[in-house]
């Protein structure tokens, strides 16, 4: 069946400003926004770029705002869509080619929070005990593949991105609430710094935007709580 | 061409490149070049765990681990490797567990371990609970801890860099060139030592488990330096791959109970492995399922069968198997909880690869002269754990214990040896002329059509069965494609974030490794573990107990030549499951 794509195109090398391109593609049921760019890209115009790796949604390499929504292009099926699909970059990075966009701010913000376990000594031969109810704690958290959906759907990331974000804040909920971590003390400067919590405004844009269905306002939250606990 | 220093440079950020890093970041400078960023990676695509004779929910030891590791490479592993691989795994578990991994936890919470095919207690007896797993996104959970501990101690990460080329002189590795995506800029990377550990080449296969990215980059440019390729014609089809795009259903699906049924409702494996059933190694599973479809029974009399989970219920299926759950109902609009879920072998894994020595050095002659300063580990080496056939959950843990290894080997190196010097004698123009060609491609044919015509040509001519009329038919078809390749165009000619240049390059790798597959797998005139020719009944371990390694020559022409398997305990056996 022929549907169309209407794609953002732009090349910092060319002269010509950011427009859109429209493509015809004989589209096969079953197939996901990303196989019709591939068909595009393979079979009309090997000029167009755009990330893509695993094609199941656990790489997080192809988030790209489809018909106003952020999306990874790998999961989503071109029949739920209709009419002439568009396809652009994440909205609130800076676009490098196409449909790239600019990842190192992003992944910078993760790093900040200092995504690793804080923790003392562990046992030299054995395995640190967790409860299976403690480890459900993270459920929700640990799953988040930093596709950048998030936070690019973030009106208070878009007006200032130095704001962490709300994926590195889901990060940095994933260690704070894993009861082996004793570092929330050390990430509460970043995490209590004006471009750390209270910089979310709860608008839930990110819970809507996660393809795996997580929820970083909520995370949010709950790291709010426990700052205002411990200050207490 | 921009030049850098560091003492160690990794290849790949996969768990096997990021476990190297952070162990030599512990005491060197390190850098991690990788084409894609880091948990891009396909590590994090792995699912069911990683295994280990922890012991925590059933007895076990690493013996009966090592015996079913030799078994399970139908005796083609090298057995010192496949040693020190089942009893390194215990310490780096728990070393993986000290670092935060969010290990699914038993009732008395320990690391939680779960079954999976080829897995035994007691010397091959009853199914044993050896994997350790997070849910089913393990290798989700290892891959984003250890690029999480990478930047802890302060490794610098060069993401988006295509490495096109290894300086390689007299016997030496001084580093590597890559290319900037983002730029198209040329770098080169000075280094003490350079470790490879650029993942595994199913993207050969038109059906496949495998990410887009991976192209097997690291085989070809060793190659062309004249170290072989060892067992490259043992590449496994996994049976659970999703119906029809071939994305993986994980084994944890088994390993938790499921069924798999023809389309008359058998349990079908009850004919192939009796007594083990759905938890037999992978490639008797791959090939049971396809005798079935060969034979008509398949769904519908179509080419696939079914995994039948319904029996498991909705908690366990929603505890243990999450994205299994999600995928195929994503994918394939399949509800595991209510129906079973289509599939068929996928290819899936490459057990062959770069020949290393025990602390992952790259041999010269694939026998025992290491490059000075070159290493590989994870899929892309070949030291060798898996012999003909890996097990389910080893791979993780041999990305795992063998990238550490190798990050402990290269600090080691580096501090022996001192900093690199810049700008030793390596001639980089001919790179530079290489990509400038490259760019400048002219001519009708399309990179997607000969990919396409590869991939295709690899399923149906060097799949689960094969015999001498395809693989010769195969070695011809590749040919062809080599030189069709040079008449390939380019149509995008910006520098910055030009894709179809990366996907040339790539296609240029895959057409180099895929020669090497086909010739090495004509040559072999037996069955073994994935390695099944209909033109010979068995396994000839007389002749055939052996290593392949695949050099090139001058003349672009490829040579073989075998090596004996290291046996330090089980002499081949009958293999029977």
């Amino acid at each position: 069946m022929e549907r169309q794509f209407k794609v953002f195109r732009y090349d910092p090398e060319s002269s010509k400003k950011p427009y859109f391109q429209t493509y015809t593609v004989d589209v096969q049921k079953s197939w996901t926004i990303l196989d019709a760019l591939n068909a595009i890209k393979w079979e009309q115009d090997g000029s167009l770029s755009y990330r893509r790796s695993c094609r199941h949604g656990i790489c997080g390499s192809c988030a790209m705002k489809i018909n106003g929504k952020n999306e990874l292009a790998c999961e989503l099926q071109v029949f739920t869509l209709k009419g002439v699909i568009k396809v652009e970059p994440l909205p609130g990075f800076e676009v490098l080619r196409d449909l790239v966009t600019d990842m190192d701010r992003f992944f910078g913000h993760i790093e900040a929070v200092k995504p690793w376990l804080i923790a003392g000594l562990s046992p030299t031969d054995k395995e640190r005990l967790q409860s299976p109810e403690d480890r459900k704690k993270l459920d929700g958290l640990y799953e988040c593949i930093l596709c950048g959906a998030c936070t690019s759907s973030c009106p208070s990331y878009w007006s200032n991105d130095d704001f962490l974000g709300p994926a590195a804040l889901l990060k940095a909920a994933r260690y704070c609430f894993d009861t082996r971590d004793e570092g929330f003390h050390e990430r509460m400067d970043v995490l209590n710094s004006r471009n750390g919590l209270w910089r979310c405004h709860t608008i839930f844009n990110c819970v809507e935007a996660c393809p795996k269905d997580l929820n970083p306002t909520e995370a949010i939250v709950r790291l709010r709580a426990r700052l205002a606990a411990e200050k207490i | 061409m921009e030049h850098h220093r560091h003492d160690v440079v990794v290849v790949g950020a996969g768990i096997a490149g990021l476990y190297a890093a952070m162990k030599a970041g512990e005491s060197a400078d390190v850098a991690v070049l990788s084409k894609i960023y880091p948990t891009r990676s396909h590590s994090g695509a792995a699912q069911g765990g990683c295994a280990a004779a922890l012991g925590n929910e059933t007895e076990d030891n690493w013996e009966w681990h090592f015996y079913d590791t030799v078994r399970g490479s139908d005796y083609l592993g090298d057995q010192d490797a496949q040693e020190l691989l089942v009893k390194e795994a215990i310490p780096v578990m728990y070393e993986m567990e000290h670092l935060g991994v969010p290990f699914s936890r038993t009732p008395d919470g320990k690391i939680a371990q779960r079954k999976f095919g080829g897995h035994f207690g007691q010397f091959g007896k009853a199914p044993v609970q050896r994997s350790c797993y997070a849910a089913d996104r393990t290798g989700h959970a290892q891959l984003h801890c250890l690029y999480e501990q990478s930047l802890k101690c302060g490794v610098r990460f060069y993401n988006e860099f295509l490495v096109v080329s290894l300086m390689i002189e007299d016997g030496v590795c001084h580093g590597v060139i890559a290319l900037e995506i983002r730029t198209g800029m040329l770098h080169a990377f000075w280094a003490r030592a350079v470790m490879l550990a650029t993942g595994g080449y199913a993207r050969a296969w038109k059906v496949t488990s495998n990410a887009h990215a991976n192209t097997g980059d690291g085989l070809s440019l060793v190659l062309g330096h004249g170290i072989p390729l060892e067992d490259m014609e043992f590449v496994q089809f996994h049976p659970t791959g999703l119906y029809p795009i071939g994305i993986l259903v994980s084994e944890a699906a088994r390993g938790e109970g499921g069924y798999i049924f023809n389309k008359d409702g058998e349990r079908f494996m009850k004919k192939y492995a009796e007594a083990k059933m759905e938890l037999a190694p992978r490639d008797v599973v791959s090939r049971a399922e396809t005798t079935e479809i060969n034979e008509g029974r398949g769904i519908d009399g179509a080419d696939y069968i079914h995994l039948d989970l319904t029996h498991l219920g909705a908690d366990k299926i929603l505890e243990r198997l999450p994205q299994v759950h999600e995928l195929v109902f994503k994918f394939a609009g399949v509800d595991c909880i209510k129906e079973p879920i289509p599939i068929r072998p996928t290819a899936h894994y490459s057990m062959g690869g770069i020949p290393t020595d025990l602390d992952t050095r790259v041999l010269l002659d694939g026998r025992e002269t290491p490059v000075e300063g070159l290493y590989a580990s994870g899929e892309c080496a070949c030291v060798s754990n898996h012999g003909a056939n890996r097990l389910g959950t080893n791979s993780t843990l041999e990305a795992a214990v063998f990238g550490r290894r190798g990050g402990m080997a290269m600090a080691e190196f580096v501090k022996e040896k001192g900093p690199v010097v810049v700008g030793t004698a390596i001639p980089t123009q001919h790179v530079e002329d290489e990509v400038a060609h490259y760019r400048a491609h002219e001519g009708k044919e399309r990179a997607s059509v000969v990919r396409g015509e590869l991939q295709d040509a690899m399923q149906n001519l060097c799949g689960v069965f094969r015999d001498e009329e395809k693989l010769s038919k195969l070695v011809a078809k590749i040919a062809d494609l080599q030189e069709r390749f040079e008449h390939v165009g380019l149509q995008d000619k910006s520098k910055v974030f030009n894709t179809e240049l990366n996907e040339l390059v790539e296609l240029k790798h895959m057409l180099d490794f895929c020669e090497v597959i086909a010739k090495s797998a004509l040559a072999r005139q037996e069955c073994r573990g994935a390695h099944w020719r209909t033109d010979f009944s068995g396994r000839d371990d007389e002749k055939w107990h052996k290593h392949t390694l695949a050099f090139k020559e001058k003349d672009g022409s490829l040579r073989f030549e075998y090596k004996p398997v290291v046996i330090t305990k089980y002499p081949p056996e009958a293999r029977k499951y």
